[in-house]
């Protein structure tokens, strides 16, 4: 795939992640294709999440810009960027779920305020949304009444609800069991394989990083800026730089292990 | 053994080779009572040409961090007088977790220094800190308008079911705790009224009184009072809630304004709610007042029901729900600001719900001072 021939779905340009005066990041540069699973990686305390906040619309740049299909982000008027959130969709990393509603209500609600559906529809899509993910006879439970890794899932049925084109997930594995975890990966693949979707997913869990992974980028809170990009597995045989190395194997000199999966693109 | 416990014994003595050895026995636990390093300090300024610390340790009992953190200090020592820290006769076990504790050097930079700053700095910060409050709250304010346009535009991403939900968590749900407290005003206003008014012989007017002290001021101030502690605590308390699980964020990445969803429906349920609230609160608190004035001051009952209705002018009722209202917007909107502003932690939950009541109560008065002003302005 030759990425200049096309545009990319998500081109992130010398962006700034600042709060007040105080740079977290700099010179952030990224450009992904469609159909990618992107992954921001990095110590603890990074700004992956800070970046996540600014590509879906939380957090102003201090300097940059995020251009989707080309078009700038940020500095367009308000309007187009409520438009272009509506072609989002996102997982927070414990669900974010709306707790005085169950899990169909909370599909259901952006279906119910962006489409003329009837409330009939709306609950047979929702009920399709949460069996993608897994949870099929859940609809009528409340987020309460159901498990961290059930939340997390029900986040994600209803980051599908408006059929988006971008899929971004807040630390996907955080706080799973390693089968749960493992589960939720081959589950954004396979979404990924289906929909067509571009995924960008915040993640410091290597297995899972290794999983999915297509395209990356490391960034460090030492240097304040990122470190490495592209494929994971790439970066964990070639990477020159000795930290993103130790990073990638968990600081183990001994040799890499086998990659889990064969090469998707 | 005999001594199962011994305590904690420290000896410090010279070896033969020039080095300070410290004999440690007994059972060192991070109780209190343990030997300081005071000993050795005295020992190594009295006995000069110490090259070394050694230690024995052949008669120690159990032991934990009182010992590590001794060890450590002995250390220390050792690093200042630069002498030798012969480590190799500690058991092992000690040995390696000083060792650990030593492999991560001390982040100098990260140790915190409170630094007081001066004066006029910390003016011009509250001074800064006050006026960013204010544009918030005057955003949040213009906010309110524009969802409150949209929605008789019919354009707002509102819910009447929502709204409906809240009126009924705030209205009828609140009727107890305001008849409770608007009865006892009720009381007490006649107890206050009839102690003075019977000087003169005019019991007669402590109807009078009550009526217009309750349905001008004392109703709504009271029962806004009431809804503010339970009803503003609530929003704040819930939006905040909202806010640390991300649900709030999560409504503004689907492009719902947090706003029109969760903020109008309160709003509009407070704005229904608080004059009828307040009507009821005016009934009981004049039924108090009823109660003592025909059992305790002989007043027959329909002179005291004639003497109200008299007393009682459709503008002071009407400004008196009115003004129910109007706190009615001011604890949706400091209870909505504050949970929407909240941190995204606990303690900041509690903060938030602080806030919005003590907010919001001051609110409330000072606007209630401010309309007293207006009425005796426009002689209401």
């Amino acid at each position: 795939m030759n990425a200049d021939t096309q545009t990319p779905k998500i081109e992130i340009r010398e962006l700034t992640l600042a709060y007040g005066s105080y740079v977290v990041m700099r010179n952030i540069n990224a450009r992904i294709q469609r159909g990618e699973i992107f992954i921001i990686m990095g110590g603890s305390g990074c700004g992956k999440s800070t970046l996540l906040r600014q590509m879906i619309g939380l957090k102003e740049p201090a300097q940059g810009d995020i251009f989707y299909d080309g078009v700038p982000f940020w500095q367009s008027s308000d309007e187009e960027r409520q438009k272009r959130l509506r072609t989002f969709g996102v997982a927070f990393q414990g669900g974010a779920l709306w707790s005085s509603m169950t899990l169909a209500e909370n599909v259901g609600l952006p279906l119910g305020e962006y489409t003329d559906l009837s409330a009939a529809d709306i609950a047979e899509i929702a009920r399709l949304k949460l069996a993608l993910v897994g949870l099929k006879g859940f609809e009528d439970y409340y987020p309460a009444e159901i498990s961290g890794g059930m939340c997390k899932r029900a986040g994600l049925a209803r980051a599908l609800a408006l059929d988006p084109e971008i899929l971004f997930f807040d630390e996907p594995s955080a706080g799973l069991d390693p089968i749960s975890s493992r589960n939720l990966d081959q589950l954004i693949l396979q979404l990924r394989d289906s929909l067509g979707a571009t995924f960008v997913v915040v993640s410091h869990e290597l297995q899972s990083i290794f999983a999915i992974g297509d395209n990356s980028v490391f960034l460090d809170a030492n240097t304040r800026t990122m470190r490495a990009q592209g494929n994971p597995r790439a970066l964990r045989q070639d990477s020159t730089d000795p930290y993103v190395r130790e990073f990638l194997t968990r600081g183990e000199s001994a040799p890499a292990p086998p990659a889990p999966e064969p090469l998707r693109v | 053994m005999s001594n199962e416990h011994p305590n904690a014994r420290l000896m410090v003595r010279r070896s033969t080779s020039g080095s300070l050895v410290l004999e440690i026995a007994g059972d060192w636990l991070a109780r209190a009572g343990l030997p300081g390093t005071d000993t050795v300090e005295r020992e190594l300024a009295a006995a000069g040409g110490v090259k070394a610390l050694e230690f024995d340790t052949r008669a120690l009992g159990r032991w934990n961090s009182g010992l590590m953190t001794f060890i450590l200090k002995c250390h220390a020592l050792c690093q200042a007088n630069q002498l030798a820290f012969r480590a190799e006769t500690l058991p092992a076990e000690v040995a390696k977790l000083i060792q650990l504790s030593q492999v991560v050097p001390e982040k100098k930079d990260a140790v915190r220094t409170v630094r007081e700053a001066p004066l006029l700095p910390q003016v011009g910060e509250s001074a800064i800190e006050a006026w960013t409050g204010t544009r918030r709250m005057l955003t949040f304010i213009g906010e309110n308008v524009l969802a409150f346009l949209n929605l008789l535009r019919g354009r707002a991403q509102f819910r009447w079911a929502d709204a409906f939900l809240v009126m009924q968590e705030c209205g009828p749900q609140a009727l107890g705790i305001v008849a409770l407290i608007n009865f006892l005003i009720g009381l007490i206003l006649a107890f206050v009224g009839a102690t003075q008014l019977t000087h003169f012989g005019a019991s007669i007017y402590v109807a009078d009184l009550v009526a217009i002290a309750t349905v001008r001021e004392m109703g709504c101030i009271m029962t806004a009072i009431i809804i503010c502690g339970r009803t503003g605590a609530a929003f704040a308390a819930q939006l905040g809630t909202m806010k640390v699980n991300q649900e709030i964020e999560a409504f503004q990445t689907f492009g719902i304004s947090p706003v029109e969803f969760l903020v109008l429906p309160r709003m509009l349920a407070l704005v229904a709610m608080m004059p009828l609230l307040c009507l009821f609160a005016d009934l009981i608190s004049i039924a108090g007042g009823f109660l003592i004035s025909t059992l305790m001051l002989n007043i027959t009952p329909v002179l005291y029901l004639n003497r109200t209705v008299e007393a009682i002018s459709l503008t002071s009722f009407l400004l008196g729900v009115f003004k129910g209202a109007f706190f009615g917007v001011l604890i949706a909107l400091t209870g909505c600001l504050r949970g929407i502003q909240c941190g995204s932690n606990a303690a900041a939950v509690g903060q938030a719900t602080t806030s919005a009541v003590v907010t919001g109560i001051t609110a409330i008065i000072a606007s209630d001072g401010i309309f007293a002003v207006i009425c005796n302005a426009l002689k209401i």
